[in-house]
């Protein structure tokens, strides 16, 4: 009695899990406080522990998400969209400046970031967008589905928060993607994209600029902005195939790394886990996003197929674009290391995210179609 | 319907799969690309990165050595070196400043004072430089920030080298002191090729001997290899090339007799330097008001530093060396010496003294200060009596070119070449000079006039010198003609070996003057202690001195600033007295002067008195002489 009672809990509490995810998912997170702890000097276990809860409190919120089945997650995409667009306008007008960007908002007693919300709410108006346009897609939609891409990119951009907006931006544009905008459409919109560079180049903040001109020669400003990326560099250089061993890296324990147990967690992870440590991480990314196009594959409707396909690929343009910051491809900008930077709201709204794709791949047999 | 629904279906689905799969392909070029870059990376430009690592991670960084002592002739201590803790912040690291102070002040005792000091570095250094805070914190003090110092980032606590003046403000002008390096000094030491010995430190010397003999004291600097943190944080120390402090100097002076006189001087402004004939040792190098050389070292406050400036006492004034003052009657028996020289005058050869000089057919009057004259007066009873008219009439049948070319060989209007900075060469006037000297003004005024000769004649008019060079000079007479250079630096005591290294007395100046003559004038000189103008400060003296006294007057204030209430006593004169001893042999020579101190025999003499008694004697000066000039002991407390 008492088992098949234990059994039946554990089986409601579980059933939505999807295994490969959750496998990866707890490696991650192993990983990232294994990391994170060395990132904090590796004396206090303080930071750590707020990672574990910050993994906790973000795997209940994955663990609610994935029960809600994806027809009525649908049903949520335009509130959700609307209150996060609402939020992004009164973060404009009375946003708290921080550090010279209006990106919180003060509700009653708490501050959010409104536009981490849209990095769930973009993707989920769009995917209903074209699930009701399932049966034919004109020109005009692709329009009308571009318009409600670019207004919260717009708002997010004049935060200013450049990473936040290319992360939403990339998630809309998956959905717009997988929707089949035309090739043509695409190779124009780079061309113009392409063309249009001279012209957006003076209407980036000097600080955009100056990390893009860093880019392209670190060694210009090397104890300002260059900085980041010639220590980033130097630390995963040196840390060589086998990685000088946890705890051990100099870059990284002596200092020198900025931020390294958020943005730049990944100089320090290749630092002292080497090449082969790299590795593993991309493989388990890779069964991440792997995992997530096959559900995107398998899934019974248009939506919740553009949606775990757009979820999926977001989630890889975070691992690219934090990955190719750090080891110096990229441009620096303020996107995290998914599921190993030090921090609660990336980690909400990643693992919301992986909710989506378990509650998709778990409820694809309730849906007839 | 049906089937074109159907159909889209099917299309759209297969569009997706596609679509998907070229995400799917694009994911593992991407990841490719990455590990392709990891590859490079940690494989291929493995070894770079790993030396840049080591770089990164190695530092040498420089040990200062410990700044050499200063002793004075009998080995007290006059500069030493202390180890205490300083609390420090690098001002780059520190977003909001004035609140991080603010907390810090309810952990460490932070006084107004402190950040009124702070402030001022701050506006003067660089921003990634470590500056002082408080210094000598309590050991309850280090204690209490070591525990909190995660709350500060970017302050620490450094054990630091502090120079100690044990003798506070005495000599603090022969000293001099230590401050915080300036920018001017920087480019200096780059200038020098100087900028690897001097890393790492970040005093150096300002003044008197502490500035001239920088090179000595400074030592060598050490360097460490230590493991460090981005912030430059030394984690642990590798490998380390000992410093070598700075080598010990042993001075001239005697600072007990410095003492004496600074005492008697009270707070009185002037000068004294006492010299010793034989070698040009410099025993007591004295000029008031003082300073205390502590206020320097980390940096003085605003406050004090505008204290010293503005005031018009001028405390940073090394009067001794820089102060240029009208001779007055001091210069008679130099003048006396340049006529028997010359041949103008004879020892018994005289003049009837009226009280006044005049010139035929000229109406003004050259008074003496005797109203009635001296009557009969030769050159004995010239100088000790002072009577100007036999100068005035001396004067005026001398050329000045002539007088001038021999005061110069006594070393008058050119630098003493004392071993530390900052002399000036007063004024030796002669034609030329003049000539210069008004070089922009009409010709009538750069002429040269007999008038100017006559009150030339009595050290007055043009003429001006430095305490240093009346000195100088007197020691010349006492030692038969022969001059040394004045020192300070008696010895350098190597820091490696322990080998001392004696300074070599430097004749400066052979008078060559005849015996018989520097004779006449030497009892001359006995004559003002003995039935003279210094006579009754000299009763009972014990021993034989020889002196003569000064009260130049003060015209006009040269670059002084005016104060109404003060203006009166600064138009009083300035006493001077000039002496040696003992008479024969002497072993000391000295000049006092005391800025508007009245007469030379009341104000200045005495203080030779005390100078000599504690030095011929061991004599302590008498308390009353020494209360007789403090302004406090007036005022009740």
């Amino acid at each position: 009695m008492l088992k098949n009672l234990i059994n039946s809990i554990f089986d409601t509490a579980t059933r939505r899990f999807d295994g490969p995810l959750t496998v990866a998912l707890i490696v991650l997170a192993a990983l990232s406080m294994t990391v994170v702890f060395s990132a904090s000097g590796g004396v206090t276990f303080d930071r750590s522990m707020g990672q574990l809860r910050n993994f906790g409190v973000a795997l209940v919120a994955m663990w609610i998400v994935a029960n809600i089945p994806p027809q009525q997650l649908m049903r949520l995409a335009i509130p959700i969209y609307v209150a996060g667009l609402a939020l992004l306008i009164g973060v404009a007008f009375f946003g708290e400046l921080r550090n010279g960007a209006r990106r919180w908002l003060h509700i009653g007693i708490i501050v959010i970031q409104p536009s981490e919300i849209m990095k769930i709410g973009v993707p989920l108006l769009l995917a209903w967008f074209f699930h009701r346009k399932e049966e034919g897609l004109a020109l005009k939609d692709y329009a009308i589905a571009g318009l409600m891409l670019v207004i919260p990119v717009y708002l997010v951009i004049k935060q200013p928060d450049l990473g936040t907006a290319i992360m939403i931006f990339a998630s809309g544009f998956f959905v717009i993607f997988l929707a089949g905008l035309s090739w043509k459409i695409i190779l124009g919109g780079v061309i113009a994209g392409a063309a249009a560079l001279p012209f957006a180049w003076p209407m980036l903040h000097d600080y955009q600029r100056q990390r893009v001109l860093t880019l392209l020669d670190p060694m210009q400003d090397p104890l300002g902005a260059g900085y980041h990326i010639i220590q980033s560099t130097i630390a995963i250089g040196s840390g060589g195939i086998l990685g000088k061993g946890w705890l051990n890296g100099s870059q990284a324990q002596l200092d020198f790394i900025p931020e390294r147990s958020t943005d730049f967690i990944l100089a320090v992870f290749g630092e002292e886990f080497g090449l082969v440590g790299n590795l593993l991480l991309f493989t388990l990314y890779l069964i991440v996003i792997g995992r997530g196009l096959m559900i995107a594959l398998n899934a019974p409707t248009t939506f919740s197929r553009l949606l775990a396909g757009a979820v999926t690929l977001t989630f890889f343009t975070y691992a690219f674009v934090n990955i190719g910051m750090v080891s110096g491809i990229l441009p620096v900008v303020g996107v995290p290391l998914p599921l190993i930077s030090y921090g609660g709201t990336a980690i909400l709204s990643l693992l919301v995210g992986i909710g989506i794709l378990m509650s998709i791949s778990t409820h694809k047999q309730l849906v007839s179609t | 319907m049906v089937g074109t629904a159907i159909k889209n279906r099917e299309a759209e689905l297969n569009t997706f799969r596609s679509r998907a799969l070229f995400c799917g392909a694009c994911v593992l070029l991407a990841f490719m690309v990455l590990a392709g870059r990891m590859i490079y990376l940690q494989v291929i430009k493995r070894e770079y990165y790993h030396t840049l690592a080591e770089a990164n991670r190695i530092s040498v960084v420089p040990v200062v050595p410990n700044r050499g002592l200063i002793l004075d002739r009998n080995g007290e201590v006059l500069a030493a070196n202390y180890s205490a803790y300083t609390l420090e912040v690098m001002p780059a690291r520190v977003p909001n400043m004035e609140k991080a102070l603010d907390d810090l002040a309810t952990i460490v005792d932070i006084q107004p004072r402190d950040r009124r000091r702070f402030k001022r570095l701050m506006e003067e250094s660089k921003n990634f430089e470590s500056l002082p805070i408080r210094n000598r914190l309590s050991e309850e003090e280090v204690a209490r920030f070591a525990v909190n110092r995660y709350r500060f980032p970017g302050f620490d606590i450094q054990a630091r080298l502090f120079r100690n003046y044990p003798h506070g403000d005495v000599a603090s002008h022969a000293i001099g002191y230590i401050g915080r390096i300036n920018d001017a000094e920087v480019k200096k030491i780059e200038a020098a090729g100087l900028a690897s010995k001097y890393k790492g430190t970040e005093h150096i010397g300002k003044l008197g001997v502490e500035g001239s003999y920088e090179a000595e004291l400074h030592g060598i600097t050490g360097s460490k290899q230590v493991e460090i943190d981005a912030a430059g944080r030394a984690i642990r120390s590798l490998s380390t090339s000992a410093p070598r402090a700075g080598n010990n100097l042993t001075l001239t002076l005697d600072i007990k007799l410095q003492r004496v006189v600074e005492d008697v001087f009270g707070d009185r402004r002037g000068a004294f330097v006492a010299l010793d004939p034989r070698n040009g040792e410099i025993l007591a190098l004295v000029s008031k008001p003082g300073f205390d050389p502590g206020l320097f070292i980390d940096g003085i406050d605003p406050q004090n530093w505008d204290l010293l400036n503005t005031s018009i006492d001028k405390p940073l004034l090394n009067r001794a060396l820089r102060g240029a003052y009208p001779p007055g009657s001091t210069l008679k028996p130099f003048l006396a010496l340049a006529a028997l020289e010359s041949g103008k005058r004879t020892p018994s050869q005289g003049i009837s003294d009226a009280g006044f000089f005049a010139l035929p057919g000229v109406a003004h009057r050259w008074n003496d200060d005797k109203k009635g004259g001296h009557g009969w007066v030769d050159m004995y009873k010239s100088i000790v009596e002072s009577c100007d008219t036999y100068y005035y009439q001396l004067a005026a049948e001398t050329d000045i070119d002539k007088t001038a070319d021999f005061l110069r060989l006594i070393g008058f209007g050119a630098k003493t070449g004392i071993d530390i900075d900052g002399e000036v060469e007063g004024i030796l006037p002669s034609k030329a000079w003049k000539e210069k000297r008004f070089a922009r003004a009409a010709a009538d005024a750069r002429k040269w006039y007999l008038g100017d000769s006559i009150s030339a004649g009595i050290g007055q008019g043009y003429n001006a010198f430095t305490p240093m060079q009346l000195a100088h000079g007197v020691a010349a007479l006492a030692n038969q003609g022969i001059a040394y250079r004045p020192r300070l630096l008696k010895a350098v005591t190597d820091s490696g070996s322990g080998a001392r290294r004696d300074m070599d007395a430097v004749i400066d100046g052979k008078l060559g003057v005849n015996p018989q003559n520097l004779e006449v004038i030497r009892r001359s000189l006995e004559g003002v202690v003995k039935e003279g103008t210094s006579a009754r400060v000299f009763t009972n003296a014990g021993y034989i001195s020889a002196g003569k006294t000064g009260t130049a007057q003060v015209f006009g204030l040269k670059g002084e600033k005016y104060v109404e209430s003060r203006v009166a006593e600064r138009l009083r004169d300035h006493a001077w007295y000039i002496a040696y001893a003992p008479a024969e042999n002497p072993t000391i020579a000295l000049a006092v002067l005391v800025e508007n101190g009245g007469f030379g025999a009341t104000a200045a003499a005495p203080i030779a008195r005390a100078a000599f008694d504690y030095h011929l004697l061991g004599k302590q000066p008498d308390p009353k002489l020494i209360q007789a000039f403090r302004k406090n002991a007036e005022e009740p407390d």
